[in-house]
């Protein structure tokens, strides 16, 4: 039970440190601060913008479950951001040079993005158990490596077409049947009624991937070597767990889950992967998988809390409040929420010692009588 | 607690005062021995510079601007990267250094525009320091995950200064106006006859007079005082008492604090100083290679500065062929297409040269290797007449990965680099 509440003080006081923080700012700053939380309440909780929070939540999910993947058994997989990207690429490419039936279609963008995420990530695993190289350092390198190719790969001639009437270049689009359309019936709930778009179908692979994390996780052997070698490498290894194949293995999984991370956003919405395709969510997951604590369930409140966080803030422009206060809240929350837990986790050990301490105070007198009898 | 281990020099990892007197006689005569080898090879790079140069006709190959563009960018490079070396030295791991450089570019841009040049340099390095100090408070203090603590880092970097931005620049948020130039220095006479022979055209001659004109012509004087560092760091780091009690917290802190050294604070001295070498980075990036504050303008720098810090082995010399390296990376891909095409022949003729080094050390299967390599680069430079841009753009993070790759056996970081250290729970 005290495991229970402990765990909840931690982001709770993380969190409230954030607002702290950031209402002094924003007192420095000239503003009153709950005046901005207000407006920033009241414009997140209409239904377009609750309908935005929960895709980008999605695509917000996804990435933190890739990244707590790695997180689990304490490989860095840093390189989600350039597996994402290039598997959103390949996945457009492809998505959009072939024609098949509708559900077949969207299988094989699903299958050649989980493919290429995996496989980039793969190079990282690789290296790591061949060569000994610092998955932290190669996924960073791979990241501006992806970059590259993307770069290259995205012009005229290549994977490339001008879209009609603007200078901003992008795969073929996404013909009908590839694409996944918005759950329409979400906009009968009550907090949603009225709004103008809909929730994107792909949350159905959020609510998958979050699921099957679960699963694997807590309910298979897999699962188990992964907690295991995460607590402790050595006492794993001891226990006959293949190190270098739980590397690879999890890479691959961390990467195929990273190839998710773009679907959402390009079998929902743009049907094309562009020069203007979102960049920088492998950070974002890294964020809330530290926030949601690499937990299944932690995650989606985390990630609920992210978006909530990045729709709302549209407003503050208007307010003459700077936007990007918002992402100094979050910078913090995230810094304080990992000093937080180890703040908690240390004073469990203490209290533990503590407590066996007082323990064996009481059996020792029991024991040294004994003994002199 | 805490085992009680039998303290033996070796095992502390600290050197016994024997250790200390004996190696420096060593040390002297290996460290002369590699400035000859330094020497020779940076005239064998010139010569297979020069050649190609003479060759293919790319000019710009080694024109002095380009050498002077690549010094400019090692600068900021090389300073990141002795800011990673500071910090991982004591054991700390440091990806926060974007972020840092983040803050850095920022200052400069910020008290630049106001109070002129210097005012930005300082203000940039002291905002840099103030993200380390997070950084210190969290990793050091609190012990928690350098790696994570890093990339919070930067994820606040980038959020503060976005911010302060909106509040200072309210109009234009991301960017500053133009910070007034730094003042530069220039050799009179000596540089402008350089020029004249760097233009002639003559093998060889004309490329060390390209490299000398580069660095006697307008060179501002925060190359000066970055170049100045090296040495500075070197002498701190490897020759003090200070720099001996500090990189031992980077290879056993517990030892360390055994013998009573102060492992919290001098991690805090090396992460805060990290700091200021990187926000110093970033406000030369900022003040000198922009002359203005752009959002984003760092693209990275600060994770080339790590790169070029691994692939330099944590040492001071490699760091610093690193960021020369991956500067002239940074700038042909700016100065001239013809002249990265050019470089894959300067690519296959070292891989040759390598190859024939190979076959001299009777290490045949890597002598094979490096000439078929060498056949397929020359293939692609005979094939193609343009390279495209994003090759020299990935060449730093791929040259760190190869690097790694080949020679990660021969590489050494420091034995306890990113492990919290928790006063007293040695295990």
């Amino acid at each position: 039970m005290r495991r229970f509440w402990l765990g909840l003080a931690a982001p709770l006081l993380a969190l409230t440190f954030a607002v702290v923080v950031t209402s002094v700012i924003l007192v420095v700053s000239g503003h009153p601060p709950m005046q901005v939380y207000k407006d920033m309440w009241d414009y997140g909780t209409q239904p377009d913008s609750l309908v935005l929070t929960f895709n980008l939540s999605t695509t917000y999910y996804i990435a933190a479950v890739s990244v707590a993947i790695g997180f689990k058994m304490n490989l860095f997989n840093i390189g989600v951001d350039g597996q994402y990207r290039l598997a959103a690429l390949f996945g457009a490419y492809v998505g959009g040079s072939i024609s098949l039936p509708a559900p077949l279609h969207v299988a094989v963008v699903i299958a050649v993005a989980m493919i290429v995420g995996a496989l980039w990530a793969g190079v990282a695993a690789v290296l790591k158990n061949r060569r000994g190289v610092s998955e932290v350092i190669s996924t960073i390198m791979l990241n501006y490596v992806a970059t590259g190719i993307i770069a290259y790969l995205l012009a005229e001639g290549r994977f490339g077409v001008l879209a009609q009437g603007s200078s901003n270049i992008g795969t073929p689009p996404i013909p009908a049947s590839g694409q996944v359309p918005g759950l329409a019936f979400l906009n009968n709930l009550p907090f949603l009624n009225g709004a103008s778009s809909q929730v994107y179908g792909m949350l159905v692979i959020a609510v998958v991937v979050g699921m099957g994390y679960w699963w694997t996780l807590n309910r298979t052997r897999f699962g188990f070597d992964l907690r295991a070698s995460g607590l402790s490498a050595s006492a794993a290894s001891a226990s006959g767990i293949d190190a270098k194949r739980m590397v690879l293995y999890v890479m691959l999984l961390s990467g195929a889950v990273a190839g998710l991370i773009g679907l959402p956003q390009l079998l929902g919405e743009s049907h094309a992967y562009n020069l203007d395709f979102p960049a920088g969510l492998g950070f974002t997951g890294i964020a809330i998988a530290l926030l949601g604590r690499n937990s299944p369930v932690g995650i989606v409140f985390g990630s609920l809390l992210w978006a909530f966080l990045d729709v709302s803030r549209q407003i503050l422009d208007l307010e003459g409040v700077s936007k990007e206060i918002v992402t100094i809240m979050q910078g913090i929350a995230v810094l304080s929420v990992v000093i937080a837990y180890e703040v908690v986790r240390r004073y469990g050990i203490r209290a533990q010692q503590r407590e066996v301490g007082r323990e064996l105070a009481a059996i020792e007198p029991a024991t040294t009588a004994g003994a002199a009898a | 607690m805490s085992e009680h281990k039998p303290a033996t020099g070796t095992k502390l990892g600290l050197p016994t005062p024997a250790d200390v007197v004996t190696p420096i006689a060593l040390q002297r005569r290996t460290f002369s021995f590699t400035g000859w080898r330094l020497a020779a090879l940076l005239a064998g790079l010139i010569a297979v510079l020069s050649l190609v140069r003479v060759v293919t006709g790319a000019q710009q190959i080694d024109s002095p601007g380009t050498i002077a563009a690549a010094i400019g960018f090692a600068i900021p490079i090389g300073l990141a990267g002795l800011g990673g070396l500071w910090s991982e030295r004591s054991g700390v791991v440091n990806i926060g250094l974007e972020g840092m450089m983040i803050l850095g570019t920022w200052g400069a841009g910020w008290a630049g525009t106001q109070w002129g040049p210097w005012w930005g340099l300082l203000v940039g390095t002291l905002l840099g320091g103030l993200g380390a100090l997070v950084h210190a408070v969290a990793t050091v203090t609190f012990g928690v995950d350098q790696i994570v603590s890093g990339v919070a880092i930067n994820l606040l970097g980038l959020g503060v200064t976005q911010y302060l931005s909106a509040l200072v620049w309210p109009n234009q948020p991301t960017q500053s106006g133009s910070i007034p130039p730094i003042p530069t220095f220039t050799l009179p006479k000596f540089s402008d006859w350089m020029k004249q022979i760097a233009d002639a055209g003559i093998f060889f001659v004309s490329d060390c007079a390209s490299v000398l004109r580069a660095i006697t012509y307008e060179v501002p004087y925060t190359t000066f005082i970055a170049v100045v560092l090296l040495p500075v760091t070197f002498f701190v780091l490897w020759r003090t008492a200070f720099g001996l009690r500090l990189r031992s917290c980077g290879e056993a802190p517990y030892a360390a604090e055994s013998l009573g050294v102060n492992v919290y604070l001098h991690k805090y001295i090396a992460v805060i100083i990290s700091g200021f070498l990187a926000g110093f980075g970033g406000a030369v990036l900022a003040t000198v290679l922009s002359g203005i504050y752009r959002e984003g303008q760092t693209q990275g720098l600060g994770f080339i500065g790590l790169a070029a810090m691994i692939f330099g082995n944590w040492r001071v010399g490699g760091l610093a062929a690193g960021s020369l390296l991956f500067g002239y990376t940074q700038a042909i891909q700016l100065r001239s297409g013809l002249a990265v095409h050019a470089l894959l022949l300067v690519v296959a003729v070292i891989l040759v040269l390598l190859a024939i080094w190979m076959f001299y050390r009777r290490n045949i299967r890597s002598g094979v290797i490096s000439l078929v390599t060498a056949g397929l680069v020359f293939l692609w430079y005979a094939r193609t007449d343009t390279l495209p841009d994003q090759v020299a753009y990935v060449t730093p993070y791929v040259a760190t990965l190869l690097v790694l790759s080949v020679a990660s056996q021969r590489l050494r970081m420091p034995a306890a680099d990113g492990r919290p250290y928790i006063k007293g729970q040695d295990h």
